[in-house]
């Protein structure tokens, strides 16, 4: 067996920052006061928030063994189904670093914000390129915030042509979001099966598209990591009802240089920056989630809008059929930066080849699994395979236990229990960034914990043992919360 | 590419495995007519180094690569940064990890992020923080629609006509499709929101104040919480700069039941205006309600105290179409860098830092107005005023900025259509008196 990178080491524990405090320390050193002390009357003031008093190694401390806690990509594989955590290139924070980027006022003026206006206007235009779209924005703060946009703008589209549509489709292998996302706008989600084969039945979808349906959100490919064969029929279908098709780009990563969704009916399509366009997930956000749309919903993209005239750059606000904002600025620039430099790094042949390496490494596991999990969709995958517990569960053994003792192996988990219509999923995403060798140590640590599920299941029901804390009880977590120390 | 780690042999041995004879073979699920025929038209890959050059001289477009002076804020404020923010939020494991999903191996996002909240509730007075949210308009938004959705009765908030102009177009964006209203409260001629314009509003299902508003004028919040519990309704605050706390009685003394804050001004880079920081409080009995993430206290199995994402019921993935919002991402890593920030300034440097916003504020008042500038409100402000500029000030401000890098207020035309020639200025911690006195000197 290759060795596993799972081992055991120091790993301090830390308290929490007030119970650190001590009165009169401070981690700053406080600028000089040269103007005269000005006093606001005393009903105006209030008692100073009770912060922590530290030193500054006492918070360089604190932070440094708190970061210790986590596991990143930098760390190892993280193979956590439509997530796409690649490797997030380090000098994306270089440059979105520079002084005339992090340092630069919304409200300069377009004179004197040159720089961010074009390099905005040069990533509206390669995404659009990908995407195979007439226009895009930028501004959506995340991928559900541009689900929203791109949601909001069929509902404007749906207004002025002078009749709005109450309901949208969205299939089983959707993302969580999508019905959130629509509710959002009134829209009442009516959900539809995939068929047998883990794909969209044409058929299926003509039975339920009416003329008060404002249309369908297709993630592309599904969560099942398989391509919706059909969906230039199902597009079709829906066009000629009068409705639209809402693109959930999330899983781009597989498709880059080889589908343009714009050019198989889709009508507007998100992109998530953070997964596809490597900028970092920082444990949550921020990330950016641009939309791109055709013609047709042009005139409702978010304001402001950038131009080109002649050699310099501007917004316009002037859009009257505009949904208006959707942040207070412009998005998410400095994660918009990240994603440029990574374009501008990859090219037009390294982001094809991104993609078809992440559909082989896929596949590469998906055969190499295959019988040790069960594969409940047996046909070539593109850039993620979804696997299920139903061998293990003979031994009472479940996708979770797997999953906890993977993090002994050292590895971080796939995502599990998603998408909902696989019963015990277990959702493997490798990325393009990582080796055949990583991938084999995890092929190899899969094989060994399903035989560990066999041998001995009491093990696994009661891993991780190798993390800083075991499972941690979520169900008191939320009977009492405990929101504060 | 530097980044693909695939040598030949192992694309051989992996599609040997994968039962196929060539990388094509595995697009075969998509139809040939879905296929593009035309490939990217995406310029070819750069070097690191030409990358470096390209990113410099589009950085360098932008005046922020000089030597400025900001005298401007309006929801982006200039800040000093302390280093060790910078140096510990680049730590890859806070950067690269994913939300705490796994918290046996998350442990440092959970803790950070259960000490964020608390501060958070520590510097609003407030009993519940969220997790963060993508900045300050969006928080409001949600906010507005938790009180038009528990209102039954009336499908109209009311929001002060001194909120950021952008929250306000946030707002009507995010209501508008479910045939919700916002309604205006007029400002008085102190330049604060018209409070007996308000207590006329009938059909209301909360109200919205800003304070310090988008004047940077500090509102009575007290008398807006008297005329919300007349009315029965939910009593909503937000602020543009969060450092004004560290020295005005904060929100939840007032009785506010939602507080929604920029936290940008906590350690966090202006960067073109994001990703800031989205800040969403609550009143306990609004915990439910708020939507995003939380983080809470539990113990492991052997007794080991711990953290967990927690009231994960309200949210999208599991309550789908029913969710209180549908809010997945939000903008976790600044909410680290404000705990950061939080954790670095203590009590003793929030306290003197806001401070020194409200000295340096004052005295570019006075110091504009003996430069023939006119003082439009005599209100309690913080860090920011509106002044009204003397005549040929609008062509000398370009000026300034050309030739002197110093941004010398916002112009408030646009937003404002009544306030012809008047603008906003900042003073903040950065500006040294030496530099308000230039300023001064230059624009006579």
């Amino acid at each position: 067996m290759i060795q596993q990178p799972g081992t055991s080491g120091l790993v301090l524990n830390e308290a929490l920052l007030w119970d650190k405090s001590r009165d009169g320390r401070c981690a700053i050193s406080l600028p000089k006061q040269d103007v005269d002390r000005a006093t606001l009357d005393d009903s105006l003031t209030g008692d100073i928030p009770d912060l922590p008093q530290l030193s500054e190694l006492d918070v360089v401390r604190h932070y440094t063994r708190l970061s210790q806690w986590n596991f990143g990509v930098d760390t190892g594989m993280y193979p956590l189904g439509s997530c796409t955590m690649k490797y997030n290139p380090k000098t994306n924070e270089v440059q979105a670093a520079r002084k005339g980027f992090a340092e630069a006022h919304p409200l300069a003026g377009d004179e004197f914000s040159q720089g961010s206006l074009k390099l905005m206007y040069n990533l509206e235009r390669y995404l659009a390129e990908l995407t195979g779209f007439e226009a895009v924005t930028l501004q959506p703060a995340a991928g559900a915030h541009g689900e929203l946009t791109g949601m909001l703008m069929m509902h404007a589209y749906f207004a002025k042509k002078g009749k709005q549509r109450s309901k949208i489709i969205i299939p089983d292998t959707a993302h969580g979001t999508n019905p959130a996302s629509a509710a959002l706008c009134g829209f009442e989600p009516i959900n539809v099966k995939s068929g047998p084969d883990g794909i969209l039945d044409p058929e299926t979808i003509a039975a339920v598209m009416d003329e008060d349906t404002a249309g369908i959100m297709v993630t592309n490919p599904n969560t099942l990591g398989l391509f919706e064969s059909n969906i230039k029929k199902i597009a079709d279908i829906v066009h000629s009802k009068g409705g639209l098709v809402y693109g959930d780009g999330a899983n781009m990563n597989a498709i880059m240089g080889i589908v343009k969704p714009g050019e198989i009916g889709i009508d507007v399509l998100h992109l998530n920056l953070h997964k596809t366009f490597s900028t970092p997930h920082g444990g949550g956000g921020p990330g950016s989630g641009p939309v791109a749309v055709g013609k047709r919903l042009e005139p409702f993209l978010p304001v402001p809008r950038v131009v080109k005239e002649l050699d310099s750059y501007k917004f316009i606000t002037d859009c009257p059929e505009t949904i208006g904002k959707i942040h207070t600025f412009y998005g998410h620039f400095g994660i918009m930066v990240r994603a440029y430099a990574y374009i501008l790094s990859m090219g037009a042949k390294g982001l094809l080849d991104t993609s078809r390496l992440a559909v082989l490494s896929a596949n590469y596991i998906k055969e190499s699994l295959k019988g040790t999990l069960n594969l409940p969709y047996d046909r070539p995958c593109m850039h993620e395979c979804v696997f299920n517990d139903e061998i293990q569960q003979k031994n009472h053994i479940t996708t979770v236990d797997m999953a906890k003792r993977l993090l002994d192996y050292g590895f971080h988990p796939p995502t599990i229990y998603f998408p909902l219509v696989v019963h015990g999923a277990f959702m493997v995403e490798p990325t393009e960034s990582e080796s055949k060798e990583d991938i084999d140590q995890f092929i190899d640590a899969v094989k060994a914990i399903a035989k560990e599920a066999k041998e001995d299941p009491e093990k696994l029901r009661k891993a991780p043992f190798l993390t800083k804390v075991t499972r941690l009880d979520e169900v008191t977590a939320a009977r009492k919360p405990c929101l504060k120390g | 590419m530097r980044y693909l780690p695939h040598t030949k042999e192992d694309i051989e041995t992996m599609l040997k495995v994968a039962g196929v004879s060539s990388i094509d073979d595995l697009f075969l699920s998509i139809p040939d007519d879905l296929k593009t025929k035309d490939g990217i038209d995406i310029p070819e890959g750069l070097s690191e180094w030409e990358l470096d050059t390209h990113m410099e001289e589009l950085a360098s477009a932008n005046i922020a690569s000089k030597n400025y002076k900001y005298f401007i804020g309006a929801g982006s404020y200039d800040h000093y940064i302390p280093a060790i923010i910078p140096y510990l939020i680049s730590r890859s494991e806070f950067m690269t990890a994913y939300t705490p999903y796994q918290p046996e191996v998350s442990q440092g996002t959970l803790q950070g992020i259960y000490e964020f909240q608390t501060m958070i509730t520590q510097l609003l007075g407030m009993d519940v923080a969220t997790a963060s949210h993508y900045d300050c308009g969006t928080a409001l938004a949600e906010a507005a629609l938790i009180a038009l959705k528990k209102n039954k009765k009336s499908n109209k908030i009311a929001v002060s006509a001194l909120t950021h102009p952008s929250h306000r177009q946030i707002i009507q964006t995010y209501i508008s499709p479910s045939g919700y209203e916002i309604v205006e409260i007029p400002y008085t001629k102190e330049g604060l929101t018209d409070i007996n314009a308000l207590k006329d509003m009938d059909d209301i299902a909360g109200i919205a104040i800003q304070s310090p508003n988008f004047f940077g004028n500090i509102e009575d919040l007290k008398t807006f919480k008297v005329v919300a519990d007349e009315k029965k309704i939910l009593f909503i605050t937000s602020f543009t700069e969060a450092l004004a706390y560290g020295l005005l009685k904060n929100p939840g003394s007032f009785g506010a039941d939602l507080v929604a804050g920029e936290g940008q001004s906590l350690g966090i880079s202006k960067s073109f205006g994001g990703p800031g920081l989205g800040l969403l409080a609550g009143t306990k009995k609004q915990m439910r309600n708020l939507p995003g993430r939380y983080i809470g206290k539990t113990k492991d199995a052997n007794g080991k105290e711990g953290f967990v994402l927690t009231l994960a019921t309200r949210e999208q993935h599991i309550k789908r179409e029913k969710a209180s919002s549908n809010i997945c991402s939000n903008n976790g890593l600044n909410a680290m860098v404000a705990a950061m920030y939080l954790a670095t300034v203590g009590k003793i440097g929030i306290r003197e830092i806001a401070q020194q916003n409200h000295d340096k504020a004052m005295y570019l008042k006075k110091t504009l107005e003996k430069a023939g500038f006119e003082s439009v409100f005599d209100t309690p402000f913080f860090n920011e005023f509106i002044l009204k500029a003397p005549a040929g000030f609008k062509q000398k401000r370009i000026g300034l900025i050309k030739n002197k890098y110093i941004f010398a207020g916002i112009c408030l035309d646009p937003f404002y259509p009544e306030l012809k020639g008047h603008y906003l200025f900042c003073a903040t911690e950065t500006v040294s008196k030496n530099d308000i006195d230039q300023l001064a000197k230059e624009v006579q």
